[in-house]
């Protein structure tokens, strides 16, 4: 009676999510499609920049689909659905980010196998989405002209997370994540560059343009 | 806000862990939590006050150790840690470094419980009544 105790536990509290995550990856890299999760801040463009590259790959005869995440509507869906490539909405219901399961559950009667690309459009958060794997291939963070140049400082868990460990043959470590950038003017001085292969991050304010400024930015820019 | 997630997460795991025990009083769940983790604190602490209200696990305290950002310099060929999550930089000779070794915890360390009765005396039959 009335004997303390002490359980070793030892467990990762996000350990469901991860550990589908893990299993949705293989799944992704099994069937050859190359998933990547879009993160941004609400507003800041996702969609646009979504759906014109979705064009440009259903142009090209390239094979996507994509799903978006929001707290309500299917509003973004059928934005999306404009490129002429199939998309499915996921709606939240209050939740601030997308996990792994909602991600699997959408897309659990798609042909991977028939895919290039899958595109996630995150919930508009630069916050939360963080430590959800989803199972991506590569995370990509946009970011507006009109947010300033120092997103990265203010929200440095984002921009500064691995999202996963790194197989021991890795010879590259994805640090930073990827940032595609959405110029509203072309006459804006800001330079940014893609940093998905460069696993130093560049706290100060110099990044270098590899991006065209167009109203939307294309695939080449983002997944090499 | 995320720590809702999280906070259930922690109900889940800490129930499927108690389940095995007999009639237990949880007094707290130690947690690791890193500083790359985007978590906050009181948000945690609130979320989980909230969803454990209704599971074997109301009342309890969580104590948060917070571990620091460790990376390891290849130059130095050796762990530091971090003095800022700005700057991916080792402090002692300034070579950049992705290889975090320690800073994205998110983990459940152990739970402190009181264990009112066990799994055996709740079952057993007092020696009058089985006669």
């Amino acid at each position: 009676m009335n004997q303390p105790r002490i359980l070793e536990v030892r467990t990762k509290i996000l350990k469901k999510n991860d550990e589908l995550a893990r299993e949705m990856r293989d799944e992704f890299r099994n069937a050859g499609v190359v998933v990547v999760n879009f993160v941004s801040s609400p507003g800041t463009g996702k969609t646009t920049f979504l759906r014109e590259t979705l064009r440009r790959l259903v142009q090209a005869n390239i094979p996507v689909a994509a799903v978006v995440g929001d707290l309500e509507t299917d509003n973004d869906a059928r934005r999306l659905a404009e490129s002429g490539a199939p998309v499915r909405q996921i709606m939240t219901h209050g939740m601030c980010h997308l996990e792994a399961e909602m991600v699997r559950h959408h897309i659990q009667d798609w042909d991977l196998q028939s895919l290039d690309f899958l595109f996630i459009e995150n919930v508009g958060n630069l916050v939360c989405p963080t430590s959800w794997d989803l199972g991506e291939s590569l995370r990509v963070a946009l970011l507006s002209v009109t947010e300033g140049e120092d997103k990265p400082l203010k929200y440095p868990g984002i921009f500064n997370t691995p999202m996963w460990p790194s197989s021991p043959n890795a010879t590259w470590r994805r640090f930073a994540n990827s940032i595609a950038i959405r110029q509203f003017e072309t006459s804006k001085a800001f330079d940014l560059v893609s940093e998905s292969w460069n696993p130093r991050p560049k706290p100060d304010r110099e990044w270098t343009n590899g991006c065209r400024s167009d109203d939307a930015l294309g695939i080449e820019c983002v997944v090499e | 806000m995320h720590e809702l997630s999280i906070a259930q997460n922690i109900v889940e795991i800490a129930s499927q862990h108690l389940r095995d025990l007999g009639t237990v009083r949880v007094e707290s769940i130690r947690l690791k939590i890193g500083a790359l983790s985007c978590v906050h604190r009181e948000s945690l602490l609130f979320s989980f006050d909230l969803v454990a209200a209704d599971s074997p696990l109301a009342g309890a305290r969580l104590e948060i150790e917070t571990l620091p950002i460790m990376i390891f310099c290849s130059t130095c060929n050796t762990t530091r840690e971090l003095p800022s999550i700005q700057s991916f930089r080792c402090p002692q000779c300034g070579t950049p470094s992705a290889d975090i070794r320690q800073g994205r915890e998110l983990d459940i360390d152990s739970i402190e419980c009181t264990e009112l009765h066990s799994p055996t005396e709740s079952l057993s039959i007092p020696e009058e009544a089985a006669s």
